[in-house]
């Protein structure tokens, strides 16, 4: 799944990146995303829209689903 | 020996300016944000051990990728060196010790470029308070560069800092030598660096606890769907309702004490040329203006704890979906939001937005804010024309203040629409943001950064308001045969203007204060003042306000106060504007629509008052 279907609460980590957005991942990847690492979807944005912001490990981060869609994701158990 | 250069590079908001002002002196801007550093600074040091440094403060970047203006500021000077400005001899790595994982890797691409360096882990106490363990002396050797725990507030928390600067910079290979060997490509490859440094951050860091409690708490709240926005809306509310309400005492007081001193200076001079210059021009000119520094106090104290806390990047969370439906992004808010001091902060951070097109709009429409400047007019005229009655909890003052404030909000969200369906046509930019972790702000750096705007506002009415106030009196006094205002040279000039501007209910007065206003917003205040100071003669006791009252009908003061929320009245934003778009065709651009909406908003609301008996 990749990382825009995530619930509130639910935990994942990172599997891989969207092959055709070249530009994008390297953005993600400079703020810090990378394989393995856990993610969290801690907070919708107004009206449980976008923007959404995820617990990179310790960090959070604010993105939109179009860039969340970027990052593959897969739960933990 | 020559002076070492040595700059501080790291992620946005890693503590670099924070540190940049403790080693050096320096009073560079600092927030709990992303990006409010956009320009390079340069300040001098000299270590424990007698090294003299130069410590280049650059915008943050979280690797060599550059993208937007101010990430390839740092990053060309980081390799190439950028015009007069040689590349650094040695870089200092700064890293938020409480996010060491998800940063590491910062740290091995500047590694990459192949210069001297070390690494500091900024902010270990908080770090540490969080309960985070680090092997500090396991990172050195995995990195093989030298590693050392830093608290940039704190004199203490630098001094390993500065020690270890002693020891390892006399090592370093001469300049020529590091000069050579730059690999300033963004071929590194992302992917293998990133993997290497989670290796050395799952063997460095021992014990890694869960996000900081008091964030994610707060954040709750604040960044609750349906709570969250009205926060937002309501301590902006608040801030302005406290602007208003809470300066009342202390203008009451320097007003007092402006007239005090004009009566005092009146007795004493003897009547004549020099007595009229300095009662009418200089106290009554620079007096009605400073007369608002405590307004300008609790704006700017309000902004600071905003910017200090963390809450600057909620805001731009909140804004962003609807930022999106105007064209924008959350991260033009902030820019927007910094307009609320001044415009010029603003335009210059709209650099951190990386799409070329978003950032020419948002710097088009960042005039459009109200900034510390508009307070003097605003609060001149809603005080001299609007009644202070009670309208449920609020008062009918800061209500027509809200709603000068919320018509700039609209009108930069609607010019920023259509200028994006039409000239900034483009892409929209993704968001990607780093959310900080909240924190009470040092205060030594909040009060600093206070009085450098305290002491701004008192500096230009000092010069700029002074100079202009002296200038008016005299072109408003002669030639010494004019019975009227009409006959002088400054009401020559204004009349020509009058003729333009009477349509919009602009009197003599109003168009000769606009003259002078074009260089500040609040010189028109002070250019009031000393026009009808002059007119007013002995009678003038009771300050501008009553002067204004007695001589403008109500739909003008309207007209006036719709004019302020549009006209570029300042030299300074125009200049900036120039400088950051690079392009006199958008300044001009900038200049003629603003112009525009002030005369139509301006006309229509003279009109519409009129209309309705006001």
């Amino acid at each position: 799944m990749t990382l825009d279907q995530l619930e509130k609460g639910q935990i994942c980590h990172v599997t891989g990146f969207a092959p055709d957005s070249e530009d994008l991942v390297i953005k993600l990847r400079e703020i810090g995303f990378a394989e393995s690492d856990e993610v969290e979807l801690m907070h919708r944005g107004p009206l449980g829209a976008n923007p959404l912001c995820f617990r990179l490990n310790r960090t959070l981060i604010a993105l939109r689903s179009d860039e969340a869609r970027a990052i593959e994701v897969e739960t933990s158990q | 020996m020559s002076r070492l250069r040595l700059a501080l590079v790291g992620a946005p908001n890693s503590g670099k300016s924070t540190l940049f002002n403790g080693l050096t002196g320096g009073l560079a801007k600092v927030a709990n944000y992303s990006g409010v550093t956009v320009e390079t600074r340069t300040g001098r040091l000299q270590t424990p051990g007698g090294t003299e440094i130069d410590l280049i403060d650059l915008p943050g970047i979280y690797g060599l990728k550059a993208r937007s203006a101010d990430e390839r500021i740092a990053i060309e000077l980081l390799c190439n060196g950028r015009d007069d400005e040689p590349a650094p001899d040695g870089i200092l790595v700064l890293i938020d010790a409480a996010h060491l994982r998800t940063h590491l890797h910062t740290v091995l691409q500047m590694r990459a470029i192949g210069r001297p360096m070390i690494v500091v882990l900024n902010m270990i106490d908080l770090a540490e308070r969080d309960g985070l363990k680090i092997d500090v002396d396991r990172l050195r050797n995995e990195l093989g560069v030298p590693v050392v725990t830093s608290r940039a507030t704190r004199a203490a928390g630098r001094a390993d800092l500065l020690a270890c600067l002693d020891a390892e910079t006399a090592n370093w290979p001469a300049r020529n030598a590091a000069a050579e060997n730059t690999v300033c490509t963004t071929d590194i490859d992302l992917t293998a660096l990133q993997r290497e440094a989670r290796g050395i951050a799952n063997r460095a860091i021992l014990f890694e606890p869960a996000m900081n409690r008091l964030t994610r708490q707060v954040d709750n709240f604040v960044l609750h769907p349906l709570a969250g926005p009205i926060i937002l809306s309501a301590l902006l509310f608040f801030m302005f309702q406290a602007v208003y309400s809470w300066s009342g005492p202390f203008m009451d007081g320097i007003e007092a004490g402006a007239a005090a001193l004009g009566d005092l200076t009146g007795r004493l001079l003897p009547a004549g040329w020099l007595h009229d210059l300095i009662v009418d021009g200089i106290i009554a000119g620079v007096g009605s203006v400073v007369v608002f520094l405590p307004q300008i106090v609790i704006l700017f104290l309000f902004i600071l704890a905003l910017e200090a806390s963390g809450y600057m990047a909620r805001a731009a969370v909140l804004m962003d979906e609807l930022m999106l439906r105007v064209g924008l992004n959350g991260r033009a808010f902030i820019p927007l939001l910094s307009s609320f001091a001044c415009a010029i902060p603003g335009i210059m951070s709209a650099r951190t937005i990386d799409n070329e097109r978003d950032r020419l709009t948002t710097i088009m429409v960042a005039p459009l804010m109200t900034c510390s400047a508009r307070l003097p007019v605003y609060t001149l005229i809603i005080g001299a024309f609007i009644p202070p009655d009670a309208v449920g909890p609020f008062n009918l003052q800061g209500i027509v203040m809200f709603g000068l404030y919320l018509t700039g909000v609209v009108s930069a969200v609607t010019v920023a629409f259509v200028l994006k369906r039409t000239v900034t046509k483009g892409t929209n930019q993704v968001l990607i943001m780093e959310l900080p972790t909240y924190k009470l702000p040092n205060p030594r750096d909040f009060f600093l950064s206070l009085w450098g705007h305290i002491s701004a506002f008192l500096r230009r009415a000092g010069t700029i308001i002074l100079t202009t106030s002296i200038i008016l009196w005299f072109l408003a006094s002669y030639p010494g045969s004019a019975t009227s205002l009409r006959d002088s040279y400054a009401g020559m000039i204004g009349s020509v203007l009058e003729k333009i501007l009477a349509p919009i209910g602009f009197n003599l007065e109003i168009a000769i204060a606009l003259v002078p206003g074009m260089a500040a917003r609040e010189v028109a205040v002070g250019a009031l003042g000393t026009v009808y100071a002059i007119q007013g003669g002995e009678e003038n006791v009771e300050g501008l306000a009553a002067a204004l009252q007695g001589a403008w009908s109500l739909p003008t003061a309207l007209a006036f106060l719709a004019w302020y929320v549009f006209a570029p009245q300042c030299f300074a934003t125009l200049a900036t504007t120039r400088r950051e778009t690079n392009s006199w065709a958008w300044t001009g651009f900038m200049f003629s629509y603003l112009m525009a909406l002030a005369y139509i908003a301006a006309g229509a609301t003279y009109h519409i008052a009129s209309w309705a008996g006001l």
